[in-house]
């Protein structure tokens, strides 16, 4: 299941620490860990599902400042490629 | 040049502001208590603050703040209070701030804590030990030049005799040569520039600095800063009656001053005899000593307490019988007031040790046949 | 997985940047602290303050010496670094000689509550025009985890393994609460950096706390809590959890004191 994305996110994998405090943070609950994929310091490290509303709660929270937040001019449909 | 008729306490405040003093915090303790009550009455009049602070800690706080924003900033106290401030002291230096201290000692115990310090880490701070007003309205002035070339804490050692003596004396600003602006004093203008100032006993530099120094690297470049504090600074200090002298007679600060006498008077009497007064006690001018004893057959130093500029000299010296003539001497307030401290009881104790080395130079003499 | 967003780059849709990686006042780099640690995000919300306020230009922070330290030098904003304990004084001092400068410190509870705690009490009782911060998540983190005078009941330290006992350890202090009945302190507030409700909260009490030093209304102070999951013993994803049920619990997130309001 998708939803509307009203902005998106860069995230800079490779300074993630992997402390998930971005997981709990986010309202809409679109970002996950990843299971099996890990940076190149071993940890894993967040990703994004569609649904993003730019609340920049993620990147307040993150010790590692590893996020960019992006609002789109106008939202992206659900089912709509990013 | 305009003499006045001033309290000590209220000259060194005055100086202390034609020096460019704009910034003043302390904590009241007899014998500096005067110093801070001239600060208190006379730098709002050039537009500076005094801070009455609620602990030596935070005085020596203040005066940092203040420091670096770059103003003229001092702060001072007695043996207690100063042991409070050793930490802070230590950490000047290592931050490289510029600040003058006021050592206001109650008799002169605190010799080792004013030229070592009891602070942590390899550190040092130029001591000045004036004899008089005349001479302590000079060295405070120029304890902020030196403080402010050196980047460094410079420590004014007084006593309870220089606070409360009255003098005729001039409290006008003295010349030192020029310095350059501070471009490292914090005022917040650097700040979101990409060149942001830091003031840090820790980081000398910002991370994103051209050249960033870590803090290992810092701390082993105290060596070369303290080396050049050391050169960079004339070595003071006054002697009288040692080109001929049999005996040297060293002394600091107001027993300085009583020697001084002592041996002029002895010196009309005809005894060969000298004095030496180190002026500044670290660095400690200990080439000037060696010239100045070339004659003599013995050395004694005259300090009240137990012997602790003894070591200087010791130091110093190396080919020469030494012997201690001072002591500890306090009346019943313990402020510094010392009953041995009279020309008459200091000149038994010259006749005595002279006659002592004599003594001795004979004796070994003829062992030596 | 299918429904996994590329976010390796800017999108390619018209958008505009909201939040970049870092604030422009941290430098890249600025930091080695644990996972999950509470103090990053403390420290950016109050450097966007500041740049929110239009005040970078005459901004000081006064550092303490705590895990948070590591931002002395890895920030674009002027930095006067105090010893454990002092950073109240040296404000003081540098706001007095340059009252058109904006200063706050950043100190932790074992800095400001243990070593200092007669420095910010004397300053915010002479009403100093300075914003004094501090970041509580009741233990010496940078020592490893040891107890403090803000350590909540039951905490358990590295020198209180069985949890603070009141009868062994006595009981923590309140700071906020502390401070704000003194006559000289403007704006008293306590935030916590545990969740984004309380982050934006939080920036908009620093928010408050600075403008009302740049109107010279007086003292300000906010405490934030922030999570220590190291010094916890706790997985980092339970910290913020735990900051909600034991440090709020007994430390209270709120405005306490704004003279500003009548």
């Amino acid at each position: 299941m998708t939803r509307e994305s009203r902005g998106t996110l860069v995230i800079d994998v490779e300074r993630c620490k992997g402390c998930e405090l971005c997981i709990d943070a986010c309202k809409p609950g679109v970002l996950s860990m990843t299971t099996e994929s890990r940076n190149d310091m071993g940890y894993l490290y967040p990703e994004l599902e569609p649904g993003c509303t730019a609340c920049r709660a993620c990147a307040l929270i993150c010790p590692d400042f590893v996020f960019q937040v992006w609002k789109y001019d106008e939202p992206v449909a659900a089912g709509e490629a990013a | 040049m305009s003499l006045e008729l001033l309290e000590g306490s209220e000259a060194i405040a005055r100086a202390m502001i034609s020096a460019g003093c704009r910034f003043f915090a302390g904590y009241p303790m007899t014998p500096f208590t005067e110093v801070l009550e001239g600060m208190a009455e006379h730098l709002p009049d050039v537009g500076g603050v005094c801070v009455n602070a609620e602990s030596e800690l935070e005085a020596v706080g203040m005066a940092w703040g203040a420091a670096a924003g770059g103003v003229r900033a001092a702060t001072g106290s007695v043996g207690q209070g100063l042991s409070l401030m050793q930490e802070s002291i230590a950490e000047l230096c290592f931050a490289r701030v510029p600040m003058v201290v006021l050592n206001m000692a109650r008799g002169q115990g605190d010799y080792y804590q004013a030229t070592r310090g009891g602070g942590h880490g390899d550190y040092r701070t130029i001591v000045l030990a004036p004899a008089d007003l005349t001479e302590a309205v000079e060295l405070v002035q120029l304890a902020f030049h030196l403080a402010d070339k050196f980047r460094n804490p410079v420590m004014f050692m007084g006593d309870y005799y220089l606070a409360h003596v009255v003098e005729a004396v001039d409290t006008g600003p003295r010349l030192f040569p020029p310095l350059g602006p501070k471009d490292w004093a914090l005022d917040g203008s650097t700040s979101g520039t990409g060149k942001a100032r830091i003031v840090s006993p820790i980081m000398p530099t910002k991370r994103d600095a051209e050249v960033f120094i870590e803090y290992g690297d810092y701390l082993e470049g105290m060596s070369g800063r303290m080396a050049e504090l050391v050169a960079g600074v004339d070595p003071l200090y006054e002697q009288g009656g040692c080109e001929d002298a049999e005996y040297v007679v060293v002394a600091y600060g107001t027993p300085g001053r009583i020697v001084r006498y002592v041996v002029e008077k002895m010196r009309r009497d005809g005894v060969k005899v000298g004095f030496f007064r180190p002026v500044t006690l670290y660095p400690f001018p200990a080439e000037a000593l060696v010239a100045a004893t070339r004659s003599a057959r013995a050395v004694g130093v005259y300090e009240l307490n137990a012997g602790q500029m003894i070591d200087d000299v010791r130091l110093s010296l190396s080919d020469r019988p030494i012997t201690f003539i001072g002591g500890i001497s306090f009346d019943d307030s313990g402020f510094g007031i010392a009953p041995e401290l009279t020309p008459a009881k200091v000149e038994q104790r010259i006749i005595k040790a002279m006659a002592q080395a004599r003594a001795e130079m004979a004796a070994s003499a003829e062992m030596a046949v | 997985m299918t429904g996994v967003i590329d976010t390796s780059a800017p999108p390619s849709r018209p958008a505009r940047l909201v939040d970049d990686f870092a604030p422009p006042l941290i430098l890249p780099g600025a930091h080695q602290l644990c996972a999950g640690c509470g103090e990053p995000a403390a420290i950016r919300s109050v450097v966007e303050m500041i740049d929110e306020l239009g005040l970078t230009a005459r901004a000081v922070g006064v550092f303490g010496i705590g895990c948070y330290t590591s931002f002395s030098p890895g920030m674009d904003v002027e930095v006067l670094q105090a010893l454990h304990g002092r950073a109240p004084s040296l404000a003081t001092g540098l706001k007095r000689v340059q009252p058109r400068s904006i200063v706050f410190t950043v100190q932790g509870d074992g800095d400001m509550v243990n070593e200092g705690l007669q420095e910010v009490i004397h300053t915010a009782a002479r009403g100093e025009p300075v914003t004094c911060i501090m970041l509580n998540n009741g233990v010496f983190g940078e020592t490893g985890g040891h107890m403090t005078a803000t350590t909540v009941i039951g905490q358990r330290t590295k020198n209180s393994l069985e949890g603070r006992d009141p009868k062994k350890h006595g009981y923590p202090i309140r700071m906020a609460e502390m401070l704000a009945p003194l006559d000289g302190v403007a704006y008293v507030a306590r935030g916590a950096t545990n969740n984004a409700g309380n982050i934006f909260q939080l920036r908009k009490m620093l928010r408050s706390a600075l403008q009302a030093q740049a109107d010279g209304l007086g003292f300000t102070f906010v405490e934030i809590l922030t999570m220590c999951p190291t010094g916890w013993f706790l997985q980092t994803g339970e910290a913020p959890d735990y900051l909600e049920d034991k440090l709020q619990a007994y430390h209270k997130v709120g405005i306490i004191k704004d003279v500003s309001v009548p």
